[in-house]
């Protein structure tokens, strides 16, 4: 037990030292996420009003698609030249190895959901200024628990040799969070911070729950 | 678990089937009849209530189903035996048939008694994830490439997505009553007439009974595949020049046919 907390630290570390050192999310990830932004622009139209009342869905939805390819990516990095086995062969290691992976995942999503949030505030009109510590909070509760069920069942993307279809089995999981934070970005960026407050509280609820599933069956998916 | 244990075989005889079979349907042709002609339309819905006799079963043996499959995959976690694997699959696959079938049916009831096909209320909502958790269960299963890796990633599916259910409800639960638009009232219970709730049991049985041959049918034929592929994969591969079974001695002409199909093999 004592050793999960230094596992997942030292895995976290690796994770972001390599996008750090690669940048390999900063230069594809982020692009998809802005392209998708760009998109829903196209598809809603110049409406000015109509933009900003949807901006925090979009802001939430863009990340969304964006964290899935970044947690495919974040396993890929550990099937090159069988990492994983390795990373693996450390005793009682794997709810560690899932921590730290989240944790990685979550602090690349944050920077990316703070990003994008300033970019939509520009392009949609979503006024980010009201409350911008509440929303920094929103932000890092909706990117834990998207990294909670994505680093999960990311892992089955490099298992096996046909690859799990990731999109189809995350977005229904993870749709919970997906409203408990675009509602709390809205309550949040309309000057409603009580109702932000409740949202967050029940988004920290749904990271809680999630983390601890991922923690007690994330090394049962490893057993062959 | 050894009581289990013997339902399982005694329903999986043919016979067993066979009787099951018949019993559902007439127990479904009864609802058929009971549900068009025996129970009197509804004061304020008139025709369209009748589909209550197929919906509510349908999305009740859904819920019945899915929460077997939790269950199978729970235990298939702690003990490692296939059998749970066969039962969570199967009843999977059930699950998302009355799923569709719950889906459907209330579909064509609301658009003439909401005026919609479709309302974002949270039983609705709730009900098409769990539906997609499902089918993604199932799509999951045809990406694993060995039967024990199959087993064991549909089992967690199979327990996260229990898990993730009623966190969708409370979610959507939670977001339409902070953004409330339009309430939907169901027909309540209480002022449901006697013929009427005799006619809604009897469709929960007929529904029980064709899920209970379902899973007979589905387990049996889950028992055939696995040991279908255990044959196969239990039959060493053959080589140029070593025999078949290392262990007794193996006359001439058997050792001559297995090299020359291990040489045309090889070829």
């Amino acid at each position: 037990m004592s050793v999960v907390p230094a596992v997942m630290s030292a895995v976290a570390a690796k994770d972001l030292r390599m996008e750090a050192r690669g940048r390999h999310a900063a230069s594809s990830v982020m692009p998809f996420a802005v392209t998708m932004l760009l998109a829903f622009g196209f598809a809603l139209g110049p409406d000015r009003p109509l933009l900003a009342q949807t901006a925090a869905g979009l802001l939430w939805l863009s990340a969304t698609f964006a964290a899935v390819d970044l947690f495919h990516r974040a396993y890929r990095t550990e099937s090159d030249d069988g990492a994983l086995g390795g990373l693996l062969l450390a005793p009682g290691a794997a709810g560690g190895v899932y921590l730290g992976k989240a944790a990685a995942a979550a602090v690349q999503l944050w920077l990316l959901v703070v990003a994008t949030g300033l970019l939509v505030a520009l392009l949609f009109g979503l006024p980010v200024t009201h409350h911008p510590l509440l929303l920094l909070m929103v932000a890092a509760a909706g990117v834990v628990g998207l990294s909670a069920i994505g680093s999960l069942f990311g892992l089955l993307t490099v298992l096996g040799r046909r690859q799990a279809a990731l999109p189809v089995l995350v977005l229904p999981l993870v749709s919970p969070v997906l409203i408990a934070a675009i509602r709390a970005t809205q309550a949040a960026v309309s000057g409603d911070p009580g109702q932000a407050a409740g949202w967050l509280s029940v988004l920290a609820a749904f990271d809680a729950a999630f983390l601890a599933l991922g923690y007690l069956v994330y090394g049962h998916l490893l057993e062959d | 678990m050894n009581i289990l244990d013997g339902a399982m075989v005694a329903m999986g005889t043919r016979r067993a089937q066979r009787v099951l079979a018949l019993a559902t349907l007439a127990a479904l042709a009864a609802t058929a009849v009971a549900g068009l002609y025996v129970v009197p339309p509804d004061v304020e819905q008139g025709d369209v209530q009748r589909l209550m006799y197929v919906h509510v079963p349908a999305a009740w043996l859904a819920f019945l189903s899915f929460g077997v499959v939790s269950l199978a995959s729970l235990a298939y976690l702690r003990t490692g035996r296939i059998r749970w694997d066969r039962v969570a699959v199967a009843s999977a696959e059930i699950g998302v048939l009355f799923c569709t079938l719950t889906i459907v049916l209330g579909s064509l009831w609301g658009r003439p008694v909401w005026g919609a096909w479709w309302t974002w209320d949270p039983r609705l909502t709730t009900t098409v994830v769990l539906l997609l958790v499902y089918v993604a269960y199932l799509s999951l299963r045809r990406v694993a490439d060995s039967a024990a890796r199959r087993a064991q990633w549909s089992a967690v599916v199979g327990v996260v997505g229990f898990v993730d259910v009623p966190i969708v409800h409370m979610s959507v639960v939670w977001w339409r009553s902070l953004h409330q638009e339009a309430t939907v009232l169901r027909p309540g219970a209480p002022t449901m007439d006697t013929s009427m709730l005799a006619t809604l049991l009897l469709g929960v049985l007929a529904f029980s009974l064709a899920y209970t041959y379902l899973m007979t049918v589905r387990l049996r034929v889950g028992r055939l595949e696995d040991h279908a592929a255990g044959t196969v994969m239990s039959r060493p591969a053959p080589r140029a020049g070593v025999p078949r079974r290392p262990g007794p001695v193996v006359v001439g002409g058997t050792v001559a046919r297995t090299a020359g199909r291990a040489g045309g093999l090889d070829a």
